[in-house]
């Protein structure tokens, strides 16, 4: 076109009258009511007994069974992780004996329940009541007696853990999967070995995609840990069992397991987070923020700078 | 340096490797044409080992690909045998194939440290350099994922070349590149072969790039390679009628 290019004229802002959305003001309100009546219910009713919950809310038998259960959740969720890579790369296996052992394991151990497995390692001794390590049908080396070496501890860690590998070999293997072909193939052609490949350039890859299941299993893991007071284990909530037994303050008692229950979960949550940020580099063009940088950069907003 | 003797691979029952017989000296620089299917990117995996041959000989710089011969028995090597064979020859893919989960330098500089056992400073001074002379001296600490296509294909050149590879491997280097980044990674790759004079066997529809590098052209099809000349030859005046209906379908 031939006229002069014309100074653009930048039009007025848009200032449209917003849509009513008068459901939202119902929904809010309903909340609102719901939360207040739970709030003066939880408030007002004597049975809760506060005073009580406090009380044994730091009492040394409920921090030990506290320390207990992070033990136990930490143990079994690295015997897990361990067993779970183990099969995962065994699943993977051009060799079919290897990876069938690792399908059955899976298949045993996913197919009956963790409270099963946990209550036969609790009575192993009437299985088993001699250990002994040697040369099948040949000489033994070492002997122990099974109660000595299986305390309802071990039975509990082990029962758990051993459960833990089955649902971790699958978490495990699918984050392998999902690793492009061409990675491998680009780590080979630099004659990169087999193992060097799977440790340098696959499973720090497939983290991405294992992490957030495994923040989940360690979640899960925490709580299922509570199941080992049927082996007599003293754990968060086999302690507090043994105090109300005594005194009869059931309600409180379990109110106390569970806000330790919820504050642990919570800060396992956290470090989910910090996780996920940590091996999804790469991935992205910028890692995503940290609830504190976001925090700060709401504050600096408001305030203009 | 590279030596093919009536080369066959299957894969089940699709014969995608018909006999395939082939010399490449040092210091050449062979182009392979031919249209998808007709097993280019087939053969170069083979000479990588990163497929395994079915019948036929393939043998880099002597040395047979994959096996041993003693007497007339064959014998597999070992997975440590066929990681070295490898660590001699460069190959650049497709899709650049970078870690993604390392960034630029350290993409180039993994190979070195675990395969070759250099000293990580040696391996970062090397590593620094190589990306210098691809251009991107200034991207050595960006992830693959902030850098265009063409960046990552010259930081997976520079990967290759940090082996010191005796022969590099190219699959279609620039078919996966915006238009207006294949410039870049040709520039990178002529100056490869005139000035380095590297021994090169390239898998490319770029003509102009293979008239102004190549010493040899081949084209493939069905599994054989069907002609072969120089780039003058080849274009100006090719003999075979699949060829001639070949370029003028690309050109």
């Amino acid at each position: 076109m031939a006229s002069e290019p014309a100074e653009p004229v930048r039009p007025d802002e848009i200032k449209a009258i917003p849509v009513r959305r008068p459901g939202r003001w119902v929904a809010a309100a309903l909340i609102l009511y719901l939360s207040a009546a739970l709030g003066k219910s939880v408030a007002t009713n004597p049975r809760f007994e506060w005073g009580i919950i406090g009380h044994y809310f730091t009492s040394s038998r409920v921090l030990q069974g506290l320390v207990t259960t992070l033990e136990l959740t930490a143990l079994c969720m690295a015997i897990g992780i361990v067993i779970g890579i183990l099969l995962a790369v065994m699943r993977l296996s051009p060799n079919p004996l290897v990876s069938a052992t690792s399908w059955l394991y899976i298949w045993f151990f996913r197919g009956t329940p963790v409270l099963v497995q946990i209550l036969f390692w609790g009575y192993i001794s009437a299985l088993y009541p001699r250990l002994s390590l040697g040369i099948p049908f040949g000489p033994q080396f070492v002997h122990f007696t099974a109660n000595s070496v299986i305390s309802p501890f071990v039975a509990g860690m082990l029962a758990l853990g051993l459960n833990e590998g089955a649902y971790m070999a699958e978490i495990v293997r699918a984050g392998i999967i999902s690793v492009e072909e061409g990675q491998t193939e680009a780590a080979q052609s630099l004659g990169m070995t087999r193992l060097q490949t799977m440790r340098r350039i696959v499973l720090p890859q497939a983290m991405r995609v294992i992490v957030p299941p495994t923040g989940n299993e360690t979640i899960s893991m925490l709580k299922t840990t509570s199941l080992v007071s049927v082996i007599a284990v003293t754990d968060l909530l086999y302690s507090v069992e043994l105090i109300y037994a005594v005194n009869y303050r059931t309600i409180p008692l379990l109110i106390v397991a569970s806000i330790w229950y919820l504050i642990v979960t919570t800060l396992l949550s956290f470090g989910q987070y910090y996780l996920e940020r940590y091996f999804g580099r790469g991935t992205a063009r910028e890692l995503p923020q940290t609830p504190l940088q976001r925090l700060l950069r709401t504050l600096s907003i408001r305030h203009g700078v | 340096m590279v030596k093919a003797e009536s080369v066959h691979k299957r894969f089940g029952r699709l014969e995608v490797l018909k006999g395939v017989s082939l010399e490449v000296q040092p210091g050449e620089v062979v182009c392979m044409i031919g249209a998808s299917g007709s097993g280019k990117s087939t053969f170069l995996r083979c000479i990588n080992h990163l497929e395994r041959i079915d019948a036929g000989r393939l043998w880099v710089d002597g040395r047979l690909v994959g096996y041993r011969q003693s007497g007339d028995k064959l014998h597999e090597l070992r997975d440590a045998e066929v990681c070295r064979e490898r660590s001699e020859i460069g190959m650049v893919f497709q899709r650049f194939n970078l870690f993604g989960h390392m960034t630029a330098l350290e993409n180039v500089i993994e190979a070195p440290i675990r395969v070759r056992k250099l000293r990580k400073r040696d391996a970062v001074g090397q590593g620094k350099s190589l990306l210098e002379q691809v251009g991107l001296t200034d991207k050595i600490d960006n992830y693959p994922a902030q850098l265009s296509g063409g960046q990552q294909q010259r930081v997976a050149i520079a990967r290759a070349l940090a082996m010191k590879p005796k022969l590099m491997l190219f699959d279609e280097p620039t078919s996966a590149l915006d238009p207006e980044l294949v410039g870049e990674v040709l520039e990178v790759m002529k100056g490869l072969a005139l000035d380095f004079r590297t021994t090169m066997i390239v898998v490319t529809h770029e003509m102009g790039f293979a008239r102004e590098a190549a010493d040899r052209v081949l084209m493939m099809d069905d599994g054989r390679i069907i002609e072969e000349g120089t780039p003058e030859h080849f274009f100006e005046a090719p003999r075979e009628e699949r060829t001639k209906q070949f370029l003028s379908a690309i050109l």
